[in-house]
């Protein structure tokens, strides 16, 4: 019986193992992405994976829902994005580092909705012949994020909640941009 | 002409929609819409430094000119990652 076939017989209430593993090994993830999905450091490693034999590192970063923040007992997390540009965001911070790390691939997913305490709002991988220029792309990557991309948090904490507001979004600012690479090649 | 305003994270609280419709004179810019808007809703003031905006999802300067059918978003200081 071939795999399609299997798969039909089960129907749309889940998957068999072998259609589980069929998809996961077809579809290819894409590098930069914002969703509502869980988030896998594996489909982001699998996506700067060159397969070549030429990488000796590849730097991870997964940024988590805390359960306190300036105080605050943290019950959950609501991310909300002005999607297209988030998107478009992140292909600038991808030719930024490309840009600034040549031999660097990068991928980057965030996740928007609402977010338990402990799961993963943002994951970053990068890899590159040498650890020293995948570490510091990661670490620019989450500063860009953090600086330019348009996504908000709304933290809902025991008593109430509150949007946070962080930089002022302005990709073309020379002084921030610099910020994001000193702190990256610290 | 007609533009589309997009409102995101507390900027939407303070207008009480995340879309809206406007109709701008034929020489607006992201900035008279915005001052138009801040009328409207004077909470809204308080952003007038801090907050970015973008047209038709690309960041734009508050000079930028507006055409009919635009879509114009502000944003209030972000807080992703």
């Amino acid at each position: 019986m071939s795999a399609f076939r299997r798969t039909a017989a089960i129907g749309a209430s889940g998957f068999s193992r072998t259609s589980r593993t069929r998809i996961l090994k077809d579809v290819t993830v894409p590098p930069l992405a914002i969703g509502r999905s869980r988030l896998d450091l594996n489909h982001l490693v699998a996506a700067v994976s060159s397969g070549a034999g030429g990488d000796g590192a590849v730097v991870t970063f997964l940024g988590l829902v805390r359960d306190h923040n300036l105080g605050r007992q943290v019950r959950y997390l609501e991310y909300d994005a002005y999607e297209p540009l988030a998107l478009k965001t992140f292909e600038r911070i991808a030719g930024e580092v490309r840009e600034r790390w040549p031999g660097v691939r990068l991928a980057l997913h965030h996740r928007i909705g609402r977010l338990e305490i402990g799961e993963a709002s943002v994951a970053i991988a990068a890899a590159s012949p040498h650890r020293r220029d995948a570490y510091a792309a990661c670490r620019y990557t989450i500063e860009r994020v953090k600086q330019i991309a348009p996504i908000w948090k709304r933290e809902f904490f025991d008593g109430g909640d509150v949007w946070i507001e962080g930089a002022t979004a302005d990709p073309e600012n020379a002084l921030a941009r610099a910020e994001a690479e000193r702190v990256a090649c610290a | 002409m007609r533009v589309t305003v997009l409102l995101f994270a507390r900027l939407r609280d303070i207008a009480g929609a995340s879309e809206l419709a406007r109709d701008v004179a034929p020489d607006a810019t992201i900035g008279t819409l915005w001052r138009q808007l801040a009328g409207e809703y004077p909470a809204l003031v308080q952003y007038e430094h801090s907050m970015s905006s973008a047209v038709n999802a690309d960041y734009a300067r508050m000079d930028r000119a507006l055409c009919d059918g635009d879509e114009v978003a502000f944003l209030p200081p972000v807080s992703g990652g």
